[in-house]
């Protein structure tokens, strides 16, 4: 301890310094991490390592427990199945039915939504409206409405479309509307004082700020769309093959993904059931890693609205 | 100032400008929370012109922020008028742009420079592309933001959040910028900056300012003049001059006399209220 320091009272006093910061001596400012370190934040490169030890696993249970290949499948004839189907069948046109039908149940979903919240926004009513929609309805699986549907519309894409419509417009309606009401007061009157009212302040204020919410809104209604439209071709092929003729005199071509996997299942084809349930993965992984992941991080990423 | 073109009509330039450019009579301002009905103001009255520095000054509970609501259009008196430029306040609008205290106010989904253009697109200030960037690049250099015209505001620290909103106010060309406790997320030495800056601006371009603070010493740099509302509701307790006085004159004997008159009002109202707690 330096002798200058004294103790007045019970405060114990010491003496005052400056330092002069120069530009030496401050140590490692900044380091290289370690090659594995480097490697093993590569997100993809991990989750395609988890891919490679499931797919090893796979072949392995199915091979040394030898399982029957109509029960489960070894990976590699599942894969030889995909590679068959997709070349020499006509899977991807099946995909390509089942993707149309999806992408117009979809594009109506979301203006349904759309006008719902629109007036949800407006009035009291609206909101009222919609909150007691979204409760009454969203809980009901789409898949239940089918036989109803079939028997409005007929054996052919409406009733198909109709079921998406459910899937798809109550959890879009009800995140945007919840991402609405989220929305900050702050930017609210922003957005009033700069003149905007109705369709111009809900579009250029209340959509972006609830990006978010609208993506997850839109993410949701796509998982539960897609998911409804597999279960219905699966249901219709029952009735194609029931009332044979209607669809089915058109070949196979004309169905989509899920009545593929319900016809093979009929004929016993289990790798080619199983590279059916594959290409809904598939395109699952597409649509989620191709399209939702790239607007967001366009978006709510780029704006410092979620973590990346 | 170049406002004199876009003026009200029929007011000659050869004569000085003695009409007020806000006028605020007898307003009284009520909102309502769940079980109450809340007056926030009590007709109070005051005259701001142009180049004011216009304080509104009090604490918490005196109405100062609803005021300045009602001011920029998004309350409606129950009592009283509230004119600007000789038309009555009746909505939001852009001849009236509000800064506010928090910092997301910056539309997040926008860069600094897209913020300030759409702001003037949006407003009317600006029919062209072109037109808007032109003005947005000038106010930002004002700021001095220059390098983070395309940065989003996320990445920007709070007091560069206000230094852009400033900017968007300031582009905007307001009759009047209304500024709601701006500094006062900051911290201290931003704060301290931000109103020398503001100073600055103001001297560039004698913009009217109404700002609301409830710090004696930010109210007595920054305004021209001080107007003192004593709390529940607020009323008019005072107005005082404070042009003469800026960061330079921080400690003085003026400066001290001036800020130790307003802290005895502030206080004054502050001991009958406690002493009128336990009736309550």
């Amino acid at each position: 301890m330096s002798d200058q320091s004294v103790t007045s009272g019970s405060i114990h006093v010491r003496p005052e310094f400056v330092n002069e910061i120069g530009t030496a001596g401050t140590g490692e400012v900044e380091r290289r991490l370690s090659m594995f370190e480097r490697i093993s934040n590569i997100d993809p490169l991990r989750k395609f390592t988890i891919l490679i030890i499931m797919v090893v696993a796979w072949e392995m249970y199915a091979r040394i427990g030898e399982i029957n290949e109509l029960m489960f499948p070894t990976f590699s004839a599942t894969g030889a199945a995909l590679v068959d189907a997709l070349v020499n069948d006509s899977l991807m046109v099946n995909v390509w039915n089942s993707l149309k039908l999806l992408v117009t149940g979809y594009a109506i979903g979301i203006s349904i939504a759309a006008v719902l919240v629109v007036l949800a926004v407006g009035s009291r009513i609206g909101s009222d409206l919609l909150t007691t929609l979204t409760a009454m309805l969203n809980p009901l699986p789409a898949i239940a409405l089918l036989p109803m549907a079939m028997l409005w519309f007929g054996l052919g894409p409406g009733a198909i479309i109709f079921t998406l419509l459910h899937s798809i417009v109550w959890p879009v309606a009800l995140n945007t509307h919840s991402g609405f009401q989220g929305v900050s007061e702050t930017l609210r009157m922003v957005g009033g004082n700069y003149g905007l009212k109705g369709l111009r302040y809900i579009f250029k204020i209340l959509v972006p700020a609830a990006f978010p919410a609208i993506l997850t809104g839109l993410r949701i209604g796509w998982a539960y769309a897609w998911r409804t439209l597999i279960a219905a071709e699966l249901v219709f092929g029952g009735q194609v093959v029931d009332t044979s003729g209607q669809l089915g005199a058109e070949g196979s071509t004309s169905g989509g993904l899920g009545w593929i996997i319900f016809e093979n299942q009929m004929e016993n084809q289990t790798p080619y059931v199983f590279a059916g349930l594959f290409m809904v993965i598939l395109v699952g992984i597409t649509v989620e890693n191709g399209f939702f992941r790239n607007i967001e991080e366009r978006t709510v990423r780029k704006w410092g609205m979620q973590k990346s | 100032m170049n406002d004199a073109a876009t003026g009200t009509a029929g007011h000659s330039p050869a004569a000085p400008s003695v009409e007020p450019i806000l006028d605020v009579s007898g307003v009284t301002l009520q909102y309502k929370t769940k079980e109450h009905l809340i007056t926030a103001t009590y007709r109070v009255d005051f005259q701001v012109f142009e180049s004011d520095r216009f304080v509104l000054l009090g604490p918490s509970g005196c109405g100062k922020s609803t005021l300045l609501k009602g001011v920029a259009g998004y309350m409606r008196p129950v009592e009283g008028t509230m004119k600007l430029k000789g038309r009555v306040i009746t909505e939001p609008g852009p001849d009236r742009v509000m800064v506010f205290q928090e910092f997301d106010q910056l539309l997040p989904w926008k860069t600094v420079k897209q913020n300030i253009t759409f702001a003037l697109m949006n407003g009317g200030k600006c029919t062209s592309k072109q037109e808007a960037n032109d003005v947005a690049m000038e106010y930002i250099s004002k700021v001095k933001l220059e390098r983070f015209e395309d940065t989003y505001p996320h990445m920007l620290s709070g007091g560069m959040k206000q230094r852009v909103a400033i900017a968007r106010g300031m582009a905007m060309e307001p009759d009047i910028l209304l500024m709601d406790e701006p500094f006062a997320a900051l911290d201290a030495l931003t704060r301290r900056q931000m109103q020398e800056e503001l100073l600055q601006l103001w001297d560039d371009t004698k913009f009217t300012v109404l700002f609301v603070t409830h710090s004696i010493e930010e109210a007595v740099i920054i305004g021209s003049r001080i107007l003192i509302l004593s709390p529940h509701p607020g009323q008019v307790k005072a107005e005082l001059n404070a042009h003469q006085m800026g960061h330079g004159d921080v400690g003085d004997k003026d400066f001290s006399q001036l800020q130790e008159k307003i802290h005895a009002m502030i206080f004054a109202d502050r001991v009958l209220e406690d002493e009128t707690l336990p009736n309550v």
